[in-house]
């Protein structure tokens, strides 16, 4: 009982009792910007150690070096790593992500553009898949182990089995080549209308909704069959409820948490994932503005991609986290 | 007076899927047949696996799992209600009958306040309006006894008691003024001062409200003190049947008289109690989160002798246990074991000294290896103590499953394979094999039927003749203590409040919180409850 650390330990227990909301939402906030911290570093060094170098590639066939040095010594690249790291990380807390070794011009305004255009394509792809995928979890549990269910199973399946490249060319085969109805490639510009831009993204979406659906439509399934196989669910069926009102007031309280769990996990996949589905569609995100950077080793656009692509996931796991936490009511009600 | 609840000939089925064999149907109820009449009480009894519950769920047109209804009449004022179709039992279930389940807290929605979910029923089938059902669920909150009933309500499941809880279950079953309320081991889970003021509770509740009641339990003494018939089960069959004054003073099947005369005394205590074999001395312990769990506890076991240490949920009585064994070092305090002092920490005692102290818990199943069998499971302390092998481990294991009256039969098959009881012997066995001098018995019968924990306790009263082993006896039901206990200890709160010769704890005078636990325990006696009620009524008076 001498331990000191025990009337640290002391104090936040009975915080922890008092309002046992609030200490897990910092905590989980204190998390997730040490996470963060820590994937700043991992990207540094993981892009410090990737092969080849920045000044070789662009100067190509006349690489001297004389020049090679020339061009180290101007992008500052001869100073100690952990001198750039903290320099880059000062500039990363103030939102100025520097300036691109291959344009010059300051990465944060390209990304604002290219981040632009991958949430808008993420949030249509979310619109629809998540509703489509918690209604079909829904259809599948009503008709459990009959046909429709069975149905929804192999179909998801086989959408999620198969690349999502794959996905996107039939896609293209079909409904822009052979049928003619929309339009590809998928290239957005700034002069473009909302419907125009609408009907340019609509088959990198619907590559985006399959690819998601399965796993979100699976999860949602399992979570209800769990909670309906609860003992108020027996309750609820011998007060002589309908199925319907049952599952909605009873069984859909209890199975948000992991629902919202692999939901937002998906949504991630949407920003984060997308890569090979916009190189595909030739659609101007960040995915394809990443791929590009990687090939010039344009390094101050690698790690900003990077660690904005973190900070989305970290994001939305914690949200999903957060939603989970308030949506018990252990947690909500203290004793 | 016109039947309430008509049931004829009732058949129950079930499908089973044995492993490696295609699905067959079995029944489980064989033709039960019998009459409620209103605002009376039929008491079902038997032990699991007697249909009780199927039988219960029943009157609700209700099949656990894949259970089914396949014959017979379920008639409900004349009316069966097997043949009502979907809509026409739905306006039945919460309405006209209604259930209260063994376990309140899972049967609760965790989501939802309990004033919302009693009230859910009554005002979903239109019988009242939501503020009717308040005002109802307030009135009935209070005569159950719950702590501010205005404000019950408005409480969240987990943030009241096991007891409150099924409670607040009744009054939930009672709020639409149901002409049936079928309860289901409702006091089953309980503590026995917690029972016995819910069984008084649920008594005063059907008296005032004049529903009748199938009340479902395996403890005849609980049931005498609330029906007004009493049906006997066994194997989906009716043993017995008859008003509770006849089934209770004047049984006529012997497996009635063989559960009216359960837990009798087994053991006469034993005279000396000096020679102390274990030893804890002013033990103190705590759990990772900074919560103290014993206080100061200091008692020992005789040599050859059983302790019984008795106390409710959350008394410690385990926690000790976990002290004793090393696996839960105290903060303060010393375990002497013949004199020797043994290491905190389990990790730093002998092997000698880990073999001399084994353990038995309360369910087996959990406790073994499900993957195997029988001989590997005894045979495993066999070869880890004292290095035999082969033939000669199969020999002895063969003789402990003469010892535990099982047999060489069971030498090849799985826990799976085995009854609760037969598991809890095999628990046994391996316990015996390490040759110990104590045993550490958890609640060792508290999941078993009432006869089949008796021949448990036959057994181990046999061995500790036969081999001087002592027992460090974990129980909550007094009736046990009662039946083989030398000398005993009470817990409350992680503080020991009562040690010493059984004759001494279990007799006047008492130390006040003895004496509550004693008068808890149902008696196999009509009017008992009443008794109890009312010198307590008069204690509070004279106060």
């Amino acid at each position: 009982m001498a331990n000191p650390l025990a009337g640290v330990r002391a104090a936040r227990h009975r915080l922890k009792e008092t309002h046992p909301l609030s200490v897990l939402i910092a905590e989980r906030l204190g998390l997730s910007v040490l996470l963060l911290w820590a994937v700043s570093v991992l990207i540094f060094a993981g892009v410090e150690a990737l092969p080849g170098d920045f000044a070789q590639t662009y100067l190509g066939q006349s690489a001297t070096p004389q020049a090679i040095a020339n061009i180290r010594a101007d992008l500052g690249l001869d100073r100690p790593i952990t001198t750039r790291y903290f320099e880059w990380l000062g500039g990363v807390v103030q939102g100025d992500f520097g300036n691109s070794w291959a344009s010059g011009a300051p990465v944060t305004e390209q990304i604002t553009k290219r981040l632009g255009n991958s949430l808008f394509l993420a949030f249509f792809a979310a619109a629809i898949s998540v509703p489509l995928a918690v209604g079909l979890g829904m259809i599948a549990v009503h008709y459990r182990n009959r046909i429709p269910d069975r149905v929804i199973n192999i179909i998801s399946l086989a959408a999620i089995s198969l690349p999502e490249f794959f996905i996107g060319y039939i896609l293209i085969v079909f409904f822009a080549v052979q049928m003619g109805v929309a339009t590809f490639p998928s290239t957005v510009y700034d002069s473009m209308s909302l419907s125009e831009r609408m009907s340019a993204i609509a088959l990198p979406t619907a590559t985006l909704v399959l690819v998601v659906l399965a796993h979100m439509m699976r999860m949602t399934r399992a979570a209800i069959i769990s909670v309906m196989s609860s003992a108020y669910m027996e309750t609820a069926e011998l007060k002589g409820l309908g199925a319907f009102k049952a599952i909605v007031k009873h069984a859909a309280p209890n199975a948000i948490a992991p629902i919202v769990n692999v939901v937002a996990l998906n949504l991630a996949y949407l920003v984060v994932g997308v890569v090979v589905v916009e190189v595909v569609f030739v659609y101007p995100g960040m995915g394809q503005y990443m791929v590009d950077a990687v090939t010039v080793r344009d390094m101050p656009v690698v790690q900003a991609c990077g660690l904005i692509f973190a900070a989305v996931y970290i994001l939305l796991n914690m949200v999903a986290d957060l939603v989970a936490i308030i949506a018990n009511p252990r947690l909500r009600h203290p004793r | 007076m016109s039947d309430l609840l008509s049931v004829r000939d009732l058949r129950i089925g079930a499908t089973i899927f044995p492993p490696g064999e295609a699905p067959q149907d079995i029944e489980i109820v064989h033709g039960i047949s019998f009459d409620l009449q209103k605002g009376k009480v039929l008491g079902l009894i038997g032990e699991s696996g007697a249909g009780k519950s199927t039988i219960g769920l029943a009157a609700l047109a209700y099949g656990r799992g894949g259970v089914r209804i396949t014959g017979g009449e379920v008639l409900l004022e004349g009316k069966d209600i097997l043949d009502l179709g979907k809509t026409g039992i739905r306006s039945i279930r919460g309405a006209r009958v209604c259930y209260v389940a063994q376990s309140a807290a899972a049967s609760f929605n965790p989501a939802h306040k309990l004033g919302d979910q009693v009230i859910e029923a009554t005002v979903e089938h239109g019988l009242m309006t939501r503020d009717e059902a308040r005002k109802r669920a307030d009135y009935l909150f209070e005569i159950l006894g719950l702590p501010d009933p205005k404000n019950f309500g408005k409480r969240y499941p987990h943030q009241v008691s096991g007891g409150q809880l099924q409670r607040a279950m009744t009054a939930m079953a009672l709020c639409s003024k149901p002409e049936l309320i079928v309860f289901d081991e409702p006091t089953t889970a309980l503590d026995v001062t917690t029972q016995i003021d819910v069984l008084a509770a649920i008594k005063n509740a059907i008296e005032k409200t004049g529903t009748a009641a199938l009340y479902i339990t395996h403890d005849l003494a609980v049931v005498a003190q609330i029906s007004d018939d009493i049906m006997v089960l066994r194997n989906g069959e009716t043993v017995e049947y008859g008003p509770v004054q006849q089934i209770i003073e004047a049984p006529r099947q012997e497996y009635t008289k063989a559960l009216v005369n359960v837990r009798q005394t087994k053991q006469t205590e034993a005279r000396d109690q000096s020679d102390a074999l274990l030893k804890v001395e002013n033990i103190s312990a705590a759990y990772g989160n900074g919560v103290q769990v014993l206080h100061d506890v200091s008692l020992h076991v005789p040599r050859g002798q059983t302790l019984a240490v008795v106390g409710e949920s959350g008394s410690g009585k385990s926690t000790l246990a976990r002290v004793i064994t090393g696996l839960l070092p105290p903060f303060a305090g010393q375990v002497t074991f013949n004199g020797e002092e043994l290491s905190n920490a389990q990790k730093d005692r002998s092997r000698d000294h880990l073999r001399r102290i084994q353990l038995i818990y309360q369910m087996a199943d959990t406790a073994m290896n499900p993957r195997q069998t029988v001989g590997q499971i005894i045979g495993r302390p066999l070869q880890f103590y004292f290095g035999i092998r082969g033939s000669e481990r199969k020999k002895e294991v063969i003789k402990l499953l003469d010892e535990i009256e099982m047999g060489e039969a069971f030498y090849d098959r799985y826990p799976a394979e085995l009854s609760g009881g037969q598991k809890q012997r095999v628990a046994i066995a391996r316990a015996l094999a390490a040759k110990p001098e104590l045993i550490l018995c958890d609640e060792p019968t508290s999941a078993l039927d009432p006869l089949v924990a008796e021949g448990i306790l036959d057994l181990l009263l046999r061995l500790q003749k036969e081999r001087q082993v002592s027992y460090l006896f974990i129980t909550h039901d007094i009736a046990i203590v009662r039946a083989i206990a030398d000398s005993v200890a009470v817990m409350l709160q992680g503080k020991l409040v009562d040690f010493g010769p059984r004759s001494e704890v279990l007799n006047p005078p008492f130390d006040d919180y003895t004496d509550l636990l004693l008068k808890s325990v149902p008696e196999m006696e009509l009017g008992w409850l009443e008794k109890v009620l009312a010198t307590r009524k008069m204690e509070s008076a004279g106060h």
